[in-house]
């Protein structure tokens, strides 16, 4: 039986490190190579060594598929391609090949430059590894080789996320990546159509929330960043350069706008500017309304947000920054965080999702106390609050998208063990699939069980179709006969009598010949015709004919009436039939053995 | 399959292809060579236009004075100009499944197939093409409405008086069928119809065709199709491009291996080299602006111009023209201008890598910020104030018959000084040129074609290799001014099929499979045997599924188990259901190894005796004949059903079942 296999080399049961093999038809895929940001040593980055022990994995892989720029799903790219070993091909969309070098240079400067680790991925290694990039798009089929396809939807979570469609003859896999059902300020929602994968494998950071509207969540945010400001608080949006920013940016400008407010926004680090280029330039990645407005205005073009200095934290007096990282684990907005953290007008504003281990997700578990490196603590004052704008889809969401891709299996990953459960007994119980939850390492198998493709001949076919009419009846199935061809790959499957010309064999008659006495008091010619009759009256829907050249014909078999030499009122009834007939021969003559019936003229 | 040719304009095609229960129409070109029997729509009052003389014929009999204007010898219609549309008799219109659009020089007449025939089907088009379609009809649109005529000429339109005018009127076929512009309404409703494709993007059409679009170089967007089945493939090539423009370079592979290519929009320019034009374009622009007069490029709103801007952007410095203003004027400038910055994925290598950076793919960006090149949407407004001269000003329609060209022409036309560079190809630009007769204004001819010429498309089918070559006729002879240019026209073994407008070709093809699924349950079932070494066999008897034209076998069910109470006495007599045949037979029976089988069951008693064909067996104990031969065996047996069945499995051993 064809299997599909899965195992996560991370997000299995956890959220970071997304990487996930699948060997469906032979062929091996890397979904995602991404790293952890809850860990600064080797679990930093998914474990290569599952795969191969001895070096290099472009024996091992036919392709790898990055579904967006996020670094929990790309970060270990570089040290898989060009430390590990992988030469082939590493497919992405154009925004995320634009904007994914970026941020593994970013990181990268951060982890060396910063904080002085060696044994890390160069600037070259980057460059190097973004060759092997084939961009992909949306709803092209790509031919990854004679069997393997791959197919892009789009996903909504950032610019340029994806979902891929992967798919070996009649065998397929969706790998969802990131995504969002709900159309944001400035992304559309995910869609795929009805796919019917094997497996569907699907994110489920928030598989046991359903979340309320977006404008609630949206005014709610609006308000705590103007109560804090009147009362003349610092406010720290602590985000990832693209995606959230972007929304939360045209939020408060228009907020800005509308209120007639003074106190300025920031946004740090030089990424921003280039950031909203890359958004006016992929333009098509936005939302229907962005879009079809980007000629009058572009959304992008931002009046209040200036850039942020970091002398400007030491300013007095409200003010607004937006900081990168999201999570606190380490730059920017950590910094800022550290300066103003001792205050309690000033306010952090979480929008999205924190890995376990940074401070932010402590601050968000109410801690007040952190210690920070060299043994010092800092003492949490300001005020902390959470607003979920992180773009994934919720269980309801999720649902959703099982319904639009109707998948024979389902896969959770990246979300937590705890949460996948919950979600894993609703699906089970709505759509009566198996729903599978590995851990990092472990693999999950299921069997498909593909139909065999197979060439009919049109003659075939077509003889069939007309047979069975229009609409077929469940009550009395037509059988069709054929032969099928097996040769070299090819399957055809003909009727017999072509098979036999096809393959130059001569068709072999065996046909039988019965004797069967009977006592009629009749001439031959009166027998015969009672044998009509009573033939005519026990066998309904055959054909049944009285030649004149003194046989009876039932389809194809032969009835003969001759005397028998001795006694005229024994007659000799001579039954022929090949053996296609043979059912309804072997059938007759048993029958008439009987003798007619008297009732019969 | 079949396919009717509604247009008979080569590189503004528009078929009809009949597939597999499948009704798909290629392309939908609007003819718009027709406006050229039309007076030009100036936008501001022409005291030189109004002034022109009414149309007399010779013998003073015909004096159609509110239709027929006569300028420098030629008769043009005083009316809003009207287009040539795709046939709509040929076929019934309502029954077109689908619309492929291959670049959206070639939807222009969508709106009237779609508002207008019934039409319920969906079109299919890249984005790029939706989107800068839009603006050209949009465009079009604007251009007609801005200045409304209050009548339409028709008379002239009349068999007997358009015998009587003089050529190309006289000539014109089809006239009753020549159509004013479409509204706005229309334009919307019909691109409401468009789905988005992406290229090599798999789209079923009702389970039974698979179409597929192909880049083909030639514009933002613009592709070529694929329609096929499992086992049949057509390929249709519409307007495509080898050269290294702005697109996205051509997709030649996926071509291969098709029953027939449709070839289509081949460049009009044949004998005229881009590259050449371009340089000629550049430097009587510079010599014209040196000497103190205006140039003015007559031009689409997308396409080209982009080239020529990216061209210009590299000349400007060297040629010390910076500070020359470049005008762009159309109603659509602004967007096309925007758009083609955000078609990334569209386009070629370099252009795409420059969105990496993040950079706009086209220098037009920087030629705005500088203020060399300035947008605006017509001659009124801004611009009026704005304007200085000597200029470059790039504007529509090419055809001057209509768009803010005619003010330039009249405004420049008198002046020796001034320059008009026809770029496009789509239209003659003598006939162009012909109500603005008498001329002082200098005219250069570099028209820019960067589809394939007939060197390129030769090679293009050496590689793609097809069975059969379908083609507008006028590409199996050389064109008519060039007629000793036999290197002008396609020569291909066997020769291409030549089409017209309205004809309906029969495309040599047999269908002789189609694709089938196996369900595993019957898959597992079957029991193959090899027949030779390397091809197996195995009989099937089956159910078949037809839904949605896919069609699946599956086992076949077994009849439900009598019900164990009610008594069946009768069972022998009731005759078998099953009309079912058994299988054909093959083989043949060996005398020694089937004496031998006999024996093993207990008949012994068996005189063999030789025939012409091969043996006659008599089993004397029970009364039986067998008689062998090479293909066939007959069994005469009486009275002694078990006997009979045993020799037939016994004979059946020995042959191979289909």
């Amino acid at each position: 039986m064809p299997e599909i296999k899965v195992t996560p080399l991370g997000a299995g049961q956890d959220v970071g490190r997304s990487c996930i093999l699948v060997s469906i038809g032979g062929k091996n895929i890397m979904l995602d190579c991404g790293m952890h940001m809850g860990y600064n040593d080797d679990r930093r980055f998914p474990d290569f060594s599952y795969i191969t022990q001895n070096g290099r994995l472009t024996d091992f892989l036919d392709c790898v598929i990055i579904s967006h720029f996020h670094l929990d799903h790309c970060g270990a790219l570089p040290f898989m391609s060009e430390m590990v070993g992988y030469d082939g091909p590493i497919y992405m969309t154009h925004p995320t090949k634009a904007i994914c070098p970026i941020l593994l240079e970013d990181f990268r400067k951060i982890t060396v430059d910063k904080k002085g680790e060696t044994n890390f991925f160069t600037s070259q290694m980057i460059k190097d590894c973004m060759k092997k990039v084939v961009p992909l798009n949306l709803h092209q089929t790509v031919q990854v080789d004679d069997e393997l396809e791959i197919k892009a939807y789009y996903a909504g979570h950032v610019l340029g996320a994806a979902m891929v469609h992967i798919k070996v003859g009649l065998e397929s896999v969706v790998y969802t990546g990131d995504y969002n059902m709900t159309p944001d300020r400035h992304l559309g929602a995910a869609w795929i159509d009805k796919c019917r994968p094997d497996m569907l494998i699907s994110e489920s950071t928030y598989a046991t929330t359903i979340r309320d509207s977006k404008r609630c969540r949206e005014r709610d945010f609006l308000k705590k960043v103007h109560e804090s400001i009147e009362r003349g608080g610092k406010v720290l949006i602590p985000v990832f350069a693209l995606g959230r920013a972007q929304e939360l940016c045209i939020l408060l400008e228009t907020f800005w706008e509308r209120m007639n407010l003074k106190a300025p926004i920031y946004f740090s680090t030089g990424l921003t500017e280039k950031a909203n280029h890359y958004y006016k330039l992929f333009i098509t990645w936005t939302n229907q309304k962005i879009r079809k407005t980007f000629v009058q205005r572009n959304m992008f073009e931002f009046k209040h947000i200036k850039p942020f200095d970091r002398s400007y934290a030491d300013n007095p007096g409200p003010m607004v920054v937006f900081a990168t990282p999201g999570m606190l684990h380490a730059g920017q907005s950590l910094q800022i965080f550290k300066k103003w953290a001792g205050h309690e007008k000033n306010m952090v504003i979480m929008p999205g999702y924190c890995v376990q281990g940074t401070i932010g997700h402590k601050i968000l578990n109410g801690q007040r106390k952190l210690e920070m490196e060299g043994r010092s603590t800092l003492e949490v004052k300001l005020q902390v609050e959470y607003m979920s704008f992180s773009a994934h889809a919720d269980a309801k969401g999720i649902m959703q998208l099982i319904r639009m891709a109707e998948p024979r299996n389902m896969l959770l990953v990246h979300g937590e063990a705890v949460k996948m459960e919950f979600l894993k007994g609703k699906i089970e119980q709505e759509f009566s699939i198996d729903c599978h939850l590995p851990a990092n390492g472990e693999t999950v198998t299921v069997t498909t069980n593909p139909s065999v493709p197979v060439d009919i001949s049109l003659n075939l076919l077509k003889r069939e179709m007309a047979l069975g009419g229009p609409l077929p009846d469940p009550k009395k199935p037509r059988t069709m006969h054929g032969t099928l061809i097996m040769k070299e790959n090819s399957l055809k499957l003909v009727s017999s009598e072509q098979a036999l010309k096809e393959l130059g064999l001569n068709e072999h008659q065996l046909r039988f010949t019965c004797r069967v006495q009977l006592q009629d008091p009749h001439s031959d010619s009166d027998t015969l015709h009672r044998i009509y009759a009573h033939l005519k009256s026990v066998l309904k829907g055959y054909t049944i004919q009285h030649l004149p050249d003194g046989t009876v014909m039932v389809e194809s078999i032969v009835i003969k009436v001759s005397s028998s030499a001795e006694d005229a009122n024994t007659k000799v009834l001579l039954l022929s039939w090949s053996y296609q007939d043979e059912d309804l021969g072997s059938f007759l003559s048993t029958l008439l053995k009987k003798g007619l019936p008297s009732g019969i003229c | 399959m079949k396919l009717y040719c509604l247009s008979g304009h080569p590189t503004l095609p528009c078929n009809v292809l009949k597939f597999k229960s499948t009704t798909i129409m290629l392309d939908c070109g609007l003819d718009t060579t027709s406006v050229l029997n039309f007076l030009p729509l100036p936008l501001v009052h022409s005291p030189r236009l109004s002034k022109l003389p009414s149309w007399v014929s010779k013998d003073g009999t015909i004096n159609l004075e509110k239709e027929l204007k006569e300028c420098a010898g030629r008769v043009f219609v005083d009316s809003q100009p009207e287009f040539c549309l795709p046939e709509r008799e040929l076929l019934d219109l309502s029954t077109v499944d689908v619309i492929l659009v291959s670049n959206y020089h070639c939807m222009m007449a969508l709106p009237y197939i779609t508002e207008h025939t019934g039409f319920t089907g969906t079109v299919y088009a890249t984005e790029p093409t939706l989107q800068i379609g839009r603006l050209l009809m949009e465009e079009l649109v604007n251009f007609m409405e801005r200045v409304p005529k209050a009548h339409s000429a028709t008379c002239w339109k009349t068999k007997e008086i358009q015998r009587m005018l003089p050529g190309p009127l006289k000539d014109a076929v089809d006239v009753w069928a020549w159509k004013r512009s479409y509204s706005i309404q229309e334009v919307n409703s019909a691109l409401s119809k468009v789905q988005l494709v992406g290229y090599s993007q798999k789209v079923e059409l009702f389970g039974a065709v698979q179409v597929s679009p192909l880049s083909s170089g030639y514009s933002l967007g613009s592709s070529n199709w694929i329609i096929q089945s499992h086992h049949e493939k057509v390929s249709y090539v519409s307007g495509s491009s080898l050269l290294t423009t702005h697109p996205q370079p051509m997709d030649q592979s996926s071509l291969k291996n098709c029953d027939v290519l449709i070839l289509t929009g081949l460049t009009q320019m044949p004998t005229a080299n881009p590259d050449g034009m371009l340089g000629e374009f550049c430097s009587n622009l510079a010599m014209t602006i040196r000497a103190g007069g205006n140039v003015l490029v007559p031009c689409y709103s997308s396409g080209v111009i982009y080239d020529l801007l990216e061209c210009l952007y590299q000349f400007i410095d060297s040629a010390n023209l910076g500070t020359t203003p470049f005008y762009f004027i159309s109603p659509v400038a602004n967007s096309s201008l925007e758009f083609s910055q955000i078609f990334a994925e569209w386009l070629c290598h370099n252009k795409q890598s420059k969105v990496y950076l993040p950079e706009p793919p086209f220098p037009h960006a920087e030629l705005i910020q500088t203020n060399k090149l300035k947008h605006y949407s017509s001659i009124h407004g801004d611009f009026s104030s704005e304007f200085r001269q000597p200029c470059v000003v790039f504007t529509g329609h090419p055809s001057l018959r209509f768009g803010d060209v005619v003010h330039f022409m009249e405004l420049w036309g008198k002046s020796s000084l001034n320059t008009i560079i026809f770029t496009e190809p789509d239209f003659s630009y003598l006939d162009a040129l012909a109500p603005y007769q008498p001329l002082a204004m200098k005219c250069v001819y570099c028209p820019i074609d960067t589809r394939l010429n007939f060197h390129q498309v030769s090679k293009l089918l050496k590689e793609v290799q097809p069975l059969h070559v379908v083609c507008p006729e006028q590409y199996t002879q050389p064109p008519l001014t060039q007629s000793h240019r036999s290197d002008l026209m396609l020569e291909l073994q066997p020769p291409p099929m030549p089409y017209r407008r309205c004809s309906v070709l029969n495309l040599p093809f047999r269908r002789r499979y189609e694709r089938v699924y196996i369900l595993p349950e019957l898959a597992n079932s079957l029991v193959p045997s090899e027949i030779k070494p390397g091809v197996s066999l195995a009989t099937v008897s089956a159910v078949l599924h037809s839904k949605d034209n896919k069609h699946t076998l599956q086992s076949v069910p077994k009849p439900p188990p009598a019900p164990p109470n009610k008594k069946r006495k009768r069972v022998l007599e009731e005759p078998p259901v099953l009309l079912a045949p058994k299988p054909l037979l093959s083989g043949a029976v060996p005398l020694e190894a089937f004496l031998a089988t006999l024996q093993k069951h207990g008949i012994t008693e068996v005189k063999v005796e030789e025939t012409a064909d091969g043996h006659i067996l008599h089993l004397q104990a029970e009364d039986t004949l067998i008689q062998l031969e090479e293909d066939g065996t007959h069994i005469v047996c009486d009275n002694n059903e078990p006997l009979r069945t045993t020799l037939r499995d016994l004979v059946l051993r020995f042959l191979q079942k289909l």
